[in-house]
């Protein structure tokens, strides 16, 4: 920020706000409030319109996952993991069971590992799904969020035949994966899929093609490629920027080596070109659901025999392990002192970064009516930052 | 990775090399010479993505160990150098100047394990414990249980019933009467 002649003067690094001097007003955006991503807020000091000043608070999820993870058996933790992400579990799930199997040596069977992918994509598409809505819901495009969370419904109705259930699906235990798919499956989830490509070519016209929206959302929240490494921004943030980076392609995990598909990127660096980079992904995480679907092994085993886990030792040693969720990269540190509970599990979700020092810097300018969108365009959830 | 921990080794002291991936080793820096260490990461290595920066308490060691996961997006190598602190009056040089997200992870190791980083901005503020007056919770020796009894339960008003006890109130009001 070069001109700084309309905002208030910084005294250590801070904005000295006199807010007895009637010239600025202390606003909260959240916790409770549909334009922000999750139980977070935004403390806003705002100049007219203007935001001259913003800190995120977080603290309204704090469950102590780490620590919880560390007075809990291995096994006892799986079922804890999932909830770090609400809209995504599964990535969590996928991560927690690869961290221990990295570990404890363990190497899950072909088809759990095509299971496992297949589970990841769709959850993207679902947790795009729901994302999708907020960005059109935070310019007044209410009616496409009842769209998609209708369609988030129906992949829903597909974890809960595949898994048993519907938000947190505790399927993809150290080992492999819970069971196989069922009867029928490849019939469902391609209508299902047919029913979401039907969608996203309407919500082309409506949203992406809409002069209100790209009035609103184009040239808001620059992101400049000099911050990516500097503020560690992943996923489609920076690869809205033009940067060629997906943990999928670049270290590529379960059997993305087999499949065919290309890292999407676009160049304005905005909330309109990250909404357009998280829509192609979003056809590109339906193409490869068929890709998988395609070449998975129909029989074989799905799960590696585990030692009995009530009284599972994992042998001591370090590792993380990193996948590409729909924000960015998440990562699992997993520490084992040989006991039988964990030493220490810490957890890198992307909206750590983007949440904070991110959003801090870009909200500064941005008029108060925008900030709802800007925020949903940097697609954070508070849980993995409180872990 | 290994000739990177030689050249290392040389202008550092590094040791503890430990290669657990293709694309992932750890080592280990005394703490003198961290913060140089890291900034040379960065900027002679290519070493340029903060993945996070966390602790691992060894109590019965009687220090923390500090992790500072770094990823090289030229090479594809992610390595964590460690860098072992007492744990009495826990303290480490700041790298607030080298990532802008670092600053929020020292103030989340200042609230969670009690290590202080001098002039890291804003590393005194609360991060999410709003009002914590107890012993830095991330901390081994902080008792997660004790405290929660201490502080939610028992609560008035709040009455505690064995299950099966309630279960039967509900369905057999009558149970063991006559008969």
């Amino acid at each position: 920020m070069s001109d700084r002649s309309r905002y208030p003067e910084l005294v250590d690094g801070k904005p000295a706000v006199d807010l007895d001097s009637e010239k600025y007003v202390k606003l909260w955006h959240g916790p409770q409030h549909p334009g922000i991503t999750g139980n977070m807020s935004l403390e806003l000091i705002l100049c007219g319109d203007e935001v001259v000043d913003c800190k995120t608070h977080v603290g309204y999820l704090h469950r102590g996952f780490e620590k919880l993870m560390e007075r809990r058996t291995w096994i006892q933790n799986f079922p804890v993991v999932c909830r770090i992400a609400v809209p995504e579990p599964a990535f969590n799930e996928y991560l927690y069971a690869a961290g221990v199997e990295e570990l404890a040596g363990i190497r899950p069977p072909e088809r759990a590992q095509w299971i496992r992918n297949l589970n990841l994509e769709m959850m993207r598409l679902a947790s795009y799904m729901a994302w999708l809505g907020g960005q059109a819901g935070a310019f007044g495009n209410n009616t496409i969020g009842q769209w998609t969370i209708t369609h988030r419904d129906y992949l829903l109705d597909l974890f809960e035949e595949m898994t048993g259930g519907r938000i947190y699906h505790m399927y993809m235990l150290p080992g492999g994966v819970r069971s196989g798919l069922p009867d029928g499956f490849e019939g469902r989830l391609e209508a299902v899929l047919q029913k979401c490509e039907k969608l996203l070519k309407e919500i082309e016209l409506v949203l992406l093609n809409n002069s209100v929206f790209k009035a609103r959302a184009v040239g808001l929240g620059y992101i400049d490629k000099d911050m990516i490494d500097r503020y560690g921004i992943t996923g489609p943030n920076q690869r809205a920027c033009g940067v060629k980076r997906d943990l999928r392609k670049d270290a590529p995990y379960l059997v993305y080596d087999r499949l065919d598909f290309e890292i999407i990127t676009g160049t304005a660096s905005d909330a309109y070109e990250r909404t357009w980079v998280r829509y192609r992904e979003m056809h590109q995480c339906i193409d490869l659901c068929r890709q998988i679907m395609a070449r998975m092994p129909k029989e074989g085993p799905f799960h590696e025999p585990l030692p009995n886990v009530l009284h599972w030792r994992i042998p001591p040693g370090q590792t993380y392990v990193k996948a590409e969720c729909t924000r960015g990269e998440k990562g699992y540190y997993l520490v084992s002192d040989g006991s039988l509970y964990p030493r220490r599990i810490c957890i890198r979700g992307p909206s750590y970064t983007h949440a904070f020092p991110v959003m801090e810097k870009l909200a500064i300018g941005t008029d108060i009516a925008d900030i709802a969108g800007l925020m949903v365009s940097l697609h954070t959830y508070p849980p993995e930052i409180e872990r | 990775m290994k000739q990177l921990f030689d050249r290392l080794q040389a202008l550092f002291g590094v040791t503890d090399f430990e290669r657990k991936r293709d694309d992932l080793a750890f080592l280990k820096v005394p703490k003198d010479h961290a913060e140089m260490l890291i900034r040379h990461l960065r900027d002679h290595e290519g070493f340029s993505h903060l993945v996070f920066f966390s602790a691992v308490d060894y109590i019965e060691d009687d220090i923390f160990r500090l992790i500072y996961m770094l990823h090289n997006y030229g090479t594809r190598d992610t390595l964590g150098v460690h860098v072992d602190i007492a744990r009495e009056n826990a303290g480490m040089t700041s790298i607030h100047t080298l990532w802008a997200q670092a600053a929020l992870y020292q103030r989340e190791l200042k609230e969670m394990f009690g290590i202080d980083f001098p002039g890291s901005p804003g590393v005194d503020e609360d991060f999410m414990l709003e009002g914590w007056d107890e012993i830095p919770p991330m901390r081994r020796e902080f008792d997660t249980r004790a405290y929660a009894e201490k502080t939610f339960f028992p609560r008035e008003g709040r009455e505690k019933s064995d299950p099966r006890t309630h279960m039967r109130k509900q369905f057999y009001p009558n149970w063991g009467e006559g008969e």
